[in-house]
């Protein structure tokens, strides 16, 4: 509204303005034109005091021509000389402006003419020609306001065109005027920077403009290294005329290297010359230098600006490029918002999340769209707040498959250096792996927490157990040595009386008594056969006690192997012969010397043959012995032609007392414990023993003990 | 009880032993085979024996009350009157450590029970045998004999 009446205000002073050069232009009589004048101006611009004054035919004085709000007595006095120079009035002719002249009451500094005014503030406007410079034509006086000055201006102009017309000018204003052109064109040519001259055909200056006076002129007064650059600068000009003159062309540009007379530097001129053919004066050489060492410089100057631009723009770019790449390399959604909330800028993990297509399932669309109105809602709190940071959670999902996405979401105002705030830059951060890792960290705590509580519980009873079991051991420990020492005792004990027994047996049956019947003879050989298989009993026990408490060492001698087989058969001799079997014997002589525990070994196969005496109703029982030399080691064979071991038993009677017939009626006498002995002796002598048996037909015992030194 | 006015006077054994059916049987036995026999049941009682009748053989249970064998044999060892009497060990104790103690004691000989007379006599016979040839010098000769094992 407002700039539209403005317009119509300036359309009216247009045809206002229009209006009063039509005036103007119908009026052909000077005070008629000026009196319109000052009533269009009275009717315009509701000036109510003007003057204007006119000159007088011979120029000496402006006088009122017409006038507004003035008496007319008070005006028809006023005159102003023309040849008054320091009336401040007559300096006014001379300007192009208005000029103000204040208050009397505000300002004391002007100098007031005396004017009708009086004390009050006016305003004075030169009419001035514009065919014979500054020849002044009248003079407006107003006391317009200071704001209507430029109106002013224009007013004065308007109307010193057409008194120009109408004052009678004086004649020698022509020659002013020749006077005046010339005064304009060195002005011009002085105004213009660069150096300018006119040579006649002799090579003499003619003309020539401030800046070539300095290249080509020098006074008596001035330095001589400046006197050596002006001769010099003359020279190379007339070099470069002669040439031009030889080359006899319109107009030649050439470049002119020339001294600076100031400061010796080099200038570089561009050198345009025209000819000039003038009646009056003959032909001339116009000369225009263009310092183009300027130019160059300044072309220079702008190459590098255009260099640093083009610069500036590529680290710019990629400035820009390295930030899209650091945005789109960042695996969390980042968003960009503008001020007024609007997305600006996404990467591609937050593009997956807040944008969708038509060609994708409205699902998907249905999710974006939750995900960018929870956004903005979290977007919209920052910038309704003063803050210039927020972080919250917002629950959004993945568009894909509908799953939940918590996100924590950080967003921080974009703020120039003026305050103003451009963006929101926003940050998304995936919470589910932090929700999950907490989860399993709690998971995992728990499980900890429940594993030290059983490690606790399993540690205590551990430590119950192994007290347990330590007590367990000393009880053992006491239990076997109560064994042990049970079983010496009890072996003490039965010796004893068994010591009398057999010993009163074999008195009488000696006949120390007196001569016996056979019956009795018989009879105490049985009470002696039966003490002599208590008396082995007793040993045999004793035996399995010493080795179970460790108490039976193994002492290694060199014997032959023949002799102990030799002492074995003859300590069996009374009950082989009493069984009535054969015996094989088998050592062959090459046998040599064995290094082994003779008494244990001897044990072994008294043992062994007497079982196979026992066990043979009839037939054979035999000893064969074989030697190996690599490893050094004998293998002892006691076989029989007995009842045989099942197959089944086989293994079972090598276990402490283990006689196959348990039963109450068993015919075979023994504490079982004697082949157990065998085995636990022949494993101290770090060998073997085993049995090949067949029920019915016998079985072959095999003792294979090393017998080298160990 | 006969011979006992032959001239010659018979080889005399001590024989100490708490067991008196043991004890019995041996002597029998002994006086059966000709030998003079002395009996003690305790330690000291056999050291007051041997000192008394100086004895050409001791027959010496090691189990005894009062004193046992291992130190009586010390104590007779020790004497110089009765240092010479070889000394027989007698014992049911059937460990190998026995013998070695009986030994380090000073017993001439070592004899686990049961132990039928015959055989007793046999080693009674082999060592009186191997002190005869210089009786005025004791001999300490070191002999073990083991009850043979009946089957």
């Amino acid at each position: 509204m407002i700039a539209r009446r403005r317009v119509r205000v300036e359309t009216e002073q247009t045809n206002e303005r229009l209006r009063l050069v039509e005036t103007l232009l119908g009026n052909h009589e000077l005070t008629t034109c000026v009196e319109s004048a000052m009533e269009w101006l009275e009717r315009t611009w509701h000036i109510e005091r003007a003057m204007c004054l006119g000159r007088s035919d011979d120029g000496a004085v402006l006088r009122p021509i017409a006038w507004r709000g003035f008496a007319d007595e008070t005006v028809g006095q006023f005159m102003l000389p023309t040849a008054d120079r320091f009336h401040p009035l007559v300096k006014v002719l001379r300007k192009r402006k208005l000029t103000s002249f204040p208050s009397a009451r505000n300002n004391g500094k002007h100098q007031r003419p005396a004017t009708p005014f009086g004390d009050d503030a006016f305003q004075a406007v030169g009419l001035r020609s514009t065919r014979f410079a500054n020849e002044p034509i009248g003079l407006l006086l107003t006391d317009a306001p200071a704001i209507l000055a430029p109106e002013l201006d224009w007013f004065a102009s308007v109307l010193a065109q057409k008194l120009e017309n109408l004052v009678q000018l004086p004649m020698d204003a022509l020659d002013r005027e020749q006077e005046h052109e010339r005064s304009l064109l060195l002005r011009i040519i002085n105004a213009i920077s660069d150096p300018i001259l006119l040579s006649d055909v002799e090579g003499r200056m003619v003309l020539a403009n401030g800046p070539a006076l300095r290249l080509f002129v020098a006074s008596e007064e001035e330095s001589e290294g400046r006197r050596d650059a002006v001769r010099l600068n003359n020279m190379l000009l007339s070099a470069a005329l002669s040439t031009h003159a030889m080359a006899q062309t319109e107009s030649m540009r050439k470049e002119l290297t020339l001294v600076s007379p100031v400061d010796g530097s080099d200038l570089v001129f561009e050198l345009l010359n025209v000819v000039i053919e003038d009646a009056r004066s003959g032909t001339g050489v116009l000369s225009i230098l263009r310092n183009v060492s300027d130019l160059s410089h300044a072309v220079s100057q702008f190459e590098e600006n255009n260099r640093k631009l083009k610069q500036a723009e590529a680290e710019t770019r990629a400035e820009r490029d390295r930030l899209n790449l650091v945005i789109d390399s960042v695996a969390d959604p980042i968003v960009v918002t503008d001020a007024g909330g609007s997305i600006s800028l996404v990467n591609e993990p937050a593009e997956r999340l807040f944008t969708s297509t038509e060609a994708d399932k409205p699902a998907v669309q249905r999710r974006v769209r939750t995900n960018d109105a929870r956004f903005s809602s979290f977007v919209a709190g920052l910038l309704l707040k003063d803050d210039e940071r927020l972080t919250a959670e917002i629950s959004l999902v993945n568009p894909e498959n509908g799953e939940a996405l918590p996100v924590e979401a950080i967003a921080g105002k974009v703020v120039t250096h003026h305050g103003e705030m451009t963006a929101i830059v926003s940050i998304l951060h995936d919470r589910r792996e932090a929700i999950e890792k907490n989860r399993l960290y709690e998971q995992l705590k728990r499980a900890s927490g429940e594993l030290e509580k059983k490690v606790q519980i399993a540690t205590k009873d551990i430590e119950h157990q192994n007290e347990l079991l330590r007590q367990q051991a000393l009880a053992l420990t006491q239990a076997s040595m109560m064994k042990t020492q049970f079983l010496s005792n009890m072996s003490h004990e039965f010796r004893t009386p068994l010591n009398a027994i057999l010993g009163y047996t074999s008195i009488l049956q000696q006949g120390v008594a007196g001569k016996l019947g056979r019956d009795a003879k018989e009879q105490l050989e049985r009470i002696a056969s039966n003490g002599r298989h208590l008396l082995t009993i007793v040993n045999e026990i004793l035996d399995i006690s010493q080795i179970e408490a460790g108490r039976m060492p193994v002492r290694v001698t060199t014997f032959r192997v023949s002799d102990m087989i030799n002492e074995v058969r003859a300590e069996l001799d009374p009950i082989v012969r009493t069984a009535g079997l054969a015996v094989s014997i088998d050592v062959p002589e090459s046998i040599p010397r064995i290094a082994s525990d003779r008494q244990k070994l001897k044990q072994v196969l008294l043992n062994l043959m007497s079982n196979a005496v026992k066990f043979t109703p009839r037939g054979k029982v035999g000893i064969a012995v074989r030697y190996h030399a690599k490893p050094k080691s004998i293998a002892i064979a006691v076989s029989d032609t007995g009842i045989g071991i099942a197959e089944t038993d086989q293994e079972r009677i090598f276990e402490d007392f283990q006689q196959l017939d348990n039963s109450s009626t068993r015919v075979y006498n023994g504490t079982g414990l004697g082949l157990a002995i065998c085995r636990r002796f022949v494993r101290m002598l770090r060998g073997n023993i085993s049995v090949v048996s067949r029920v019915g037909s016998g079985s072959t015992f095999t003792v294979t003990i090393p017998v080298g030194p160990s | 009880m006969m011979r006992a006015k032959e001239p010659r006077r018979k080889q005399l054994v001590l024989l100490v032993d708490d067991y008196v059916d043991a004890r019995e049987m041996y002597a029998k036995y002994l006086v059966f085979s000709g030998f003079d026999v002395v009996h003690a049941s305790t330690g000291v009682e056999a050291i007051d024996r041997a000192r008394e009748r100086k004895p050409d053989v001791i027959l010496m249970d090691l189990s005894l009350p009062v004193m046992d064998g291992w130190q009586a044999t010390r104590t007779l060892k020790t004497d110089p009157n009765t240092s010479t009497i070889p000394v027989l060990a007698l014992t049911s104790h059937a460990l190998g450590r026995v013998a070695e103690g009986a030994s380090n004691a000073g017993c001439d000989g070592f004899i686990t029970k049961p132990c039928l007379p015959e055989d007793l006599v046999t080693e009674i016979r082999r060592v009186l045998k191997a002190s005869e040839p210089s009786a005025s010098q004791p001999q300490r000769r070191r002999s073990r004999t083991h009850a043979k094992k009946a089957n």
